[in-house]
């Protein structure tokens, strides 16, 4: 092996790299008392066409709305009424109860994989609540919380997952890649950070248009890596596009800590501070905290005053997908070790605390929202599961390269047919 | 009839489009106030306003990220990327996001979008500034791929992409931007002034896409190419005294087969030209399709002229350029075999 030190430089300190670490492993014991936790209702609110320095000093601090008892405090408090604060409370428990459906059917072999958002369910369907429903979302992969809020039907949803009949996508995406343009859900992609500059140019083309919707994108804090990430905020800077910008900081891309993103150096927020635009660190978790940061972007924007940066700090309280395993990578228990508690039972405790829930009526929801999950996932599977999908019209698959299909797809279409005869012993469609 | 080079009949396929329809929207690098640094689209930001011309970051992944948003609005954007060497960072874009989006929301968001780029060589641009990345794309299902060769078609092509309702690749052989191109750098080019195809009609017309043209009819060979080697392909048939028919393709995707098909069952020999590096180029596919329908009828080998497997080099661009020296040796010996 060579000697790396060059002889003309022998005088200068050797280099060390430096690579982050996560500060416990499987087998240590989580202890998170190192994450700053500002007390809730500290956080000031400015103006929402302030100035988006005026912001920045927030970038560094965490907007929290919801105390340890679960009152709401300070003036980010956005005084939601008792049923908004209860639909949010009923969508937020119907995404987690859907997901362990599809979780346990993905385990039941019914579909390939499947993506939970537990833990992260206040960022999509409070923002969702906090929308016009006419403001169109670029989502990344666990914003099941958007179609949920907007009353997307579950079958629909499921389907999807299924890739059977009733999949609208008509079996070409992978499962939880939704797509829908009438609740204004924009198709997912498993390339990272691409709905990001996608969200300004939507924006970009509502402002061109004169029109009154904006647009919100989400990213993981894994992807702010990717070039998208930097040239989203460019455009949405240069040409003060009226878009929200979410990072959800959930503290881990598959294996890698957040710090691999770039987390120990500076917050996810503060990148909004480099590109002029105004800039929120939030309370994932909490529900209010999330409403009334993607509130005041929304006036903000609506008010042509630029676009917003939203870090939401949470957690993502179990593995990155079904085919992980975060056991090999980060200690058993971390989630509930997790500061910023769970966000449904802290919406939860803030109603009960109003006087406007109780136990009783949340074992009803969760019951409620159970059944509607089952029912749905029974007309579903009615329609078919994955293993056996695939088969019942397989010219459909050579449709929509094109608007029109031009000759080398037709050809390829009648091969693929014939091998289908010989595959299937009969004539396929 | 007004002749224009093929820049002027470019920057007005953007006018005739941009007045028909408020949602066509420009923009990209350097393309606003001064026009684009080949001045494709001078005067448009004047007549049509800033929101609807506009300069762009210099990122070529956002440009082509929020055209993919504004298709999804409804607008028909059509961005300029200043060389297509720069297509790169917007390549995942355009691959993964522009190409599929029609497949995989089963039609539910189409991307009805132009990416404009100046390509090829022949300009002393180096190795950053000369490249043929068109195979790339005609790799990609969901991309259209057009790339012109005169004036009349430049205007009448582009005008077609910009109302086509899929996503289509307009590659500009900025060689021949200022007059067809023989392939003889030593001698001075002809302006397109004085060619007939710089005779452009005012006004809107279309040239469709996926239909080729036959610039010259023939009996004993049949010589396909496209873009800067239309011209250069034509100047050594005429040179060497073959009766070749020389077919223009327009369009690489979706490709005129049956006009292929048709030449080389006639003239039982074929020479596919591009200037791209040769292994894996858009001339690799010519030469497969025409062995695949064409085999019985052919007297020889399909030849194949193209670039070298190198990068663009600077010094080196007249031994680089498949001129005329490679275009003879190949039609010889394709008329020998």
């Amino acid at each position: 092996m060579s000697e790396p030190v060059s002889p003309t430089r022998r005088n200068a300190p050797r280099l060390a790299l430096h690579v982050p670490e996560p500060s416990y492993r499987p087998g240590d014991t989580p202890d998170f008392s190192a994450v700053r936790v500002p007390a809730a209702g500290s956080a000031p609110r400015p103006d929402s066409s302030a100035p988006a320095s005026e912001s920045h000093p927030l970038v560094n601090h965490l907007v929290r709305v919801l105390d340890e008892d679960g009152r709401a405090v300070g003036p980010w408090d956005p005084r939601l009424s008792p049923d908004i604060l209860r639909k949010m409370l009923s969508d937020m428990v119907t995404v987690r109860v859907f997901d362990d459906r599809m979780y346990r059917a993905q385990r039941q072999g019914k579909t390939s994989f499947y993506m939970k958002c537990t833990g992260e369910e206040a960022i999509a369907v409070a923002a969702a609540n906090a929308l016009d429903r006419d403001d169109m979302c670029f989502p990344t992969y666990r914003q099941q919380g958007l179609l949920v809020a907007r009353g997307y039907p579950l079958v629909d949803m499921m389907c999807q997952i299924y890739s059977n009949a009733g999949d609208k996508l008509h079996g070409r995406q992978l499962p939880i890649m939704y797509s829908d343009k009438p609740h204004g859900f924009f198709s997912i992609s498993g390339n990272l950070g691409t709905q990001y500059p996608q969200a300004v140019g939507w924006a970009m083309a509502s402002a061109i248009k004169g029109d009154s919707r904006i647009a919100m994108g989400w990213i993981g804090e894994g992807a702010t890596a990717e070039g998208d990430f930097h040239s989203a905020l460019t455009f949405a800077a240069v040409y003060q596009a009226p878009v929200i910008l979410a990072v959800v900081n959930n503290q881990w891309a598959i294996s890698s800590f957040s710090g691999i993103a770039g987390a120990e150096q500076a917050t996810f927020a503060a990148r909004a501070v480099g590109y002029g635009v105004a800039g929120l660190r939030v309370d994932g978790n909490d529900a209010l905290a999330v409403y009334a940061a993607v509130q005041w972007a929304s006036e903000r924007a609506r008010a042509n005053a630029g676009p917003t940066l939203i870090e939401f700090f949470t957690y993502r309280a179990e593995g990155h997908s079904t085919s992980d395993d975060p056991t090999g990578y980060r200690p058993a228990g971390e989630a509930q070790q997790w500061p910023l508690g769970d966000p449904v039972e802290r919406l939860k405790a803030h109603l009960v605390g109003l006087g406007e829930w109780d136990d009783e009526r949340h074992a009803a929801l969760v019951a409620d929202a159970d059944k509607n999950v089952r029912a749905a996932q029974k007309q579903a599977e009615a329609m078919g599961i994955l293993p056996g999908q695939g088969f019942d019209r397989i010219g459909s698959m050579f449709e929509d390269v094109y608007s029109d299909t031009p000759w080398h797809l037709a050809e390829q279409r009648d091969a693929a047919l014939g091998e289908a005869r010989i595959y299937l012993g009969r004539d396929a469609s | 009839m007004p002749n224009k080079n093929m820049i002027e009949a470019i920057n007005d396929a953007h006018r005739v489009t941009m007045a028909a329809d408020p949602d066509v929207v420009v923009f990209g690098e350097d393309v606003g106030y001064f026009g684009g640094v080949f001045r494709a689209t001078a005067g448009l930001q004047e007549q049509f306003g800033k929101t609807r011309c506009f300069d762009a970051p210099i990122s070529e992944g956002g440009i082509i990220g929020a055209a993919v948003g504004m298709a999804a609005y409804g607008l028909r954007p059509v961005v300029e990327i200043q060389f297509a060497d720069y297509i790169y960072p917007g390549y995942d874009q355009i691959v993964s996001e522009v190409a599929r989006m029609r497949y995989r929301t089963a039609g539910e968001w189409t991307m009805p979008m132009v990416i404009r780029s100046p390509y090829g060589g022949g300009i002393f641009g180096g190795q950053t500034h000369s490249q043929s990345p068109e195979a790339l794309f005609t790799h990609v299902a969901g991309l259209k791929v057009v790339i012109p060769s005169t004036p009349y078609d430049a205007k009448g092509l582009l005008i077609a992409a910009i109302e086509d309702p899929d996503p289509v690749l307009f590659f500009e052989p900025k060689r021949i931007y200022n007059g067809p191109f023989d392939g003889h750098h030593d001698r001075p080019v002809t302006p397109w002034a004085r060619h007939p195809d710089s005779e452009v009609p005012d006004g809107h017309y279309t040239v469709p896409l996926g239909k080729a043209r036959i610039v010259r009819p023939g009996n004993d060979l049949t010589v396909i190419a496209y873009g800067t080697m239309v011209h250069v392909a034509l100047a050594a048939v005429e040179e060497n005294g073959i009766d070749a028919e020389v077919i223009d393709l327009r369009t690489l995707v979706p490709l005129d087969i049956a006009t292929i098909e048709e030449s080389v069952k006639k003239t039982g020999r074929a020479l596919v030209v591009q200037e791209a590096t040769k292994t894996s180029g858009f001339g690799s596919e010519l030469a497969t399709l025409i062995q695949e329908r064409c085999f019985y009828h052919l007297e020889a080998p399909v030849g194949r002229v193209t670039g070298w497997d190198t990068p663009y080099p600077h010094a080196y661009e007249w031994i680089y350029f498949p001129g005329p020296i490679r275009m003879k040796q190949a039609l010889e010996k394709v008329m020998a075999d």
